[in-house]
């Protein structure tokens, strides 16, 4: 405990020099710009700014992507609440309720309670980060390969399941990202696989070129001249944004609520930040009072989804950064990043770069600090970003995603994988398929491949391996269950279906 | 709509199903090895043929009315617009051909350019203050500041 404390004083210290600084304050502020701009979320933002970690050092780099991180999520926020536009899909269910307060001349109030909420969400996250890194990165070096395996089998078929859509699809994105993770040279082996002859393929994918091409290019192609132009005629004052007391106290509990689901989901690898959000104010409803009241300005409606984004936001990093396995796309990018800089994320980071580890989360808090003092009187400036045309906006983006691929490697060939992942995401996307999870595979695949080879060699073939050693076999256990509980509720999802057909939509957070 | 929906999960299944079987065919041109001692080619044809099986499962139950996924798949499902589509690509394959062959300028220029004209509403000319600007951020804060590898012009062929 006084370990901890004592840690997380030397990570401040680390946090507050000149040049990490710098960069988480960067990082937040140009996350906070992009993720007010339509159509761009926290992983379009950080695969744009991913190519100039490269040059950096390993601290500051990773300060950065966390600030950008944490910030594009802030930033979602505003476009939600004062124009009802999900730039970014976790952020489709504060639509709901934030929007109708807006047109009630309460979007300021929104805006102040979404800020309070995501730092008083972030606080916990941040303290529940602290105090159970340590614990489970005792647990985590106990763990063999297949111990590795099965986890890791665990979050990828909770990540495929439990987004978006249809669990079957997600399944198989996860598999296509698995199949993109095999090309390039076998590790075992040192032999070329699925490189179709192509030397430049030998390193394997590049990340940034996938993430570019998924995020990026496949959504202009999906968006262009089919994104409705806006109108914004709200005008933000400062002195709107300070919440009255009646207004707090309708907002606390379920934002305690909406915080210890972040908590939970965000322990838990595999499950992505829309489900969390949705999760959390559908219980707002069920417990709700009023439940006929959600969907006309509840102020319980923008609490909880917005507290429950920002501590799985900061309790997703435990996974990633303890056990090196990270829990949605977005944290299998910044682990790229971390592999990019030649560190291994896993139990023996805490103690090999404690400089990384506790200095991120020192900087969670003074970016949080950041992102609130910010926000008051930059307010004004995001409104009149929101209104940036989506015609001037994507030509610009295509241009940024060019250069920057380019400096990945200093080479025109990441181009042609970001075309080719751009016209392939945008098929699968109009075939409803959600893209996501091709990321969570491609940078789980070499590993899963690693360990799951290496299990087999040391148990001489005996698949029963992943049973027999009891921390692999509960993990085995929850996978199992998980996919029965999947199959079971679309069953019954089903049955109901042939009863009565028509259940109220929940699209209408579309728009 | 309903309609349309169900014929995508057959396109979508059929999809995997070819994807996955062509990983198997793939993959059985390395060697497979066995359990304990496994060769390049075991974990991608495992992969494949499970991708394979997705596939078909998701084909299957296309026929079948499906209730509401829950959360919305946060992105429209539309066909893209064949203008806009079309000038994105070019504006890529822009970029790498002048990226190769005159330098970053011309570069920076053809993928903003041939991009803004995508979009319906925009102008000759805004699309060309567009790229200007773009240009001059190019020159400024890529090639200056963060000493892009590229040079501002060249004549390579």
């Amino acid at each position: 405990m006084s370990g901890a404390l004592h840690d997380l004083w030397y990570g401040f210290g680390i946090a507050f020099q000149g040049t990490n600084l710098k960069w988480s304050f960067f990082g937040v502020l140009v996350g906070n710009l992009i993720g007010v701009l339509p159509g761009m979320g926290a992983l379009s933002a950080i695969s744009m700014l991913l190519p100039l970690t490269y040059v950096m050092h390993p601290v500051p780099a990773i300060l950065m992507l966390a600030g950008i991180f944490y910030g594009s999520q802030y930033g979602g926020a505003i476009g939600a609440i004062l124009l009802n536009l999900p730039s970014h899909p976790p952020h489709a269910v504060t639509c709901l309720d934030g929007y109708p307060m807006t047109k009630a001349g309460k979007g300021g109030t929104a805006l102040g309670i979404t800020m309070i909420c995501s730092f008083f969400a972030a606080s916990v996250g941040i303290l529940v980060m602290i105090f159970a890194s340590p614990l489970l990165t005792e647990i985590a070096f106990k763990f063999g390969p297949a111990e590795i395996f099965s986890i890791m089998l665990l979050g990828l078929i909770a990540g495929s399941t439990m987004s978006r859509g249809s669990p079957l699809k997600g399944v198989a994105m996860t598999l296509f990202g698995l199949l993109c993770g095999i090309v390039g040279t076998d590790v075992n082996t040192g032999s070329f696989r699925f490189s179709f002859g192509v030397t430049e393929l030998s390193d394997g994918l590049e990340l940034v070129s996938l993430a570019m091409g998924l995020f990026g290019v496949a959504d202009f192609l999906l968006n262009v001249n089919r994104m409705k132009a806006i109108t914004v005629n709200t005008k933000m004052r400062i002195r709107d944004m300070r919440p009255s007391m009646a207004e707090l106290k309708e907002a606390f509990w379920p934002m305690v609520r909406g915080t210890a689901v972040g908590t939970v989901f965000g322990a838990m690898p595999g499950t992505g930040p829309t489900i969390t959000t949705f999760v959390a104010y559908a219980l707002e409803r069920k417990i709700s009072k009023t439940p006929e009241k959600f969907g006309t300005g509840m102020i319980a409606g923008v609490a909880s989804p917005e507290a429950s984004s920002h501590s799985k936001t900061q309790v997703d990093f435990i996974p990633t950064m303890s056990l090196g396995i990270p829990g949605d796309a977005v944290m299998a990018l910044i682990l790229g990043a971390l592999l990019i800089q030649g560190i291994q994320p896993g139990p023996q980071l805490i103690t090999e770069h404690p400089d990384i580890f506790w200095g991120l989360i020192a900087s969670f808090w003074i970016g949080n600090v950041i992102l609130m003092i910010l926000n008051v009187p930059l307010i004004g400036i995001w409104v009149k970003l929101l209104a940036v045309p989506y015609r001037y906006l994507f030509p610009s983006a295509m241009f940024f995603i060019a250069v920057g691929v380019f400096t990945t490697k200093n080479s025109l060939f990441e181009m042609w994988e970001v075309l080719a992942f751009g016209v392939i995401g945008t098929l699968f996307m109009v075939l409803d398929f959600s893209v996501a999870p091709i990321l969570l595979g491609l940078v789980l695949g070499p590993m899963v491949e690693e360990n799951f080879r290496r299990a087999l060699l040391l148990s001489r073939g005996d698949m029963t391996i992943f049973l027999q050693r009891p921390i692999s076999a509960t993990f085995v256990g929850i996978s199992t269950l998980l996919l029965i509980g999947v199959t079971w509720s679309a069953w019954r999802g089903k049955q109901r279906a042939k009863l009565l057909p028509p259940i109220v939509p929940e699209s209408a957070a579309q728009s | 709509m309903n309609k349309f929906h169900i014929k995508k999960d057959y396109y979508g299944g059929a999809l995997m199903i070819l994807i996955g079987l062509s990983a198997v065919f793939a993959s059985i041109q390395y060697k497979l090895g066995t359990l304990s001692h496994m060769g390049p080619g075991f974990f991608p044809c495992a992969v494949g043929s499970l991708l394979a099986l997705t596939g078909l499962l998701i084909a299957i139950s296309a026929g079948e009315e499906k209730p509401n996924p829950g959360p919305s798949l946060g992105h429209p499902t539309g066909m893209p617009d064949i203008r806009g589509g079309v000038c994105i690509i070019l504006s890529i394959l822009a970029f790498i051909g002048c990226g190769r062959y005159l330098g970053l300028l011309p570069a920076t220029f053809a993928v903003v350019f041939i991009s803004a004209l995508g979009d319906r509403q925009n102008t000759v000319k805004q699309a060309l203050v567009i790229s200007a600007i773009m240009m001059v951020i190019a020159a400024g804060v890529f090639w200056y500041a963060l000493q892009l590898q590229m040079p501002l012009f060249k004549w390579d062929f």
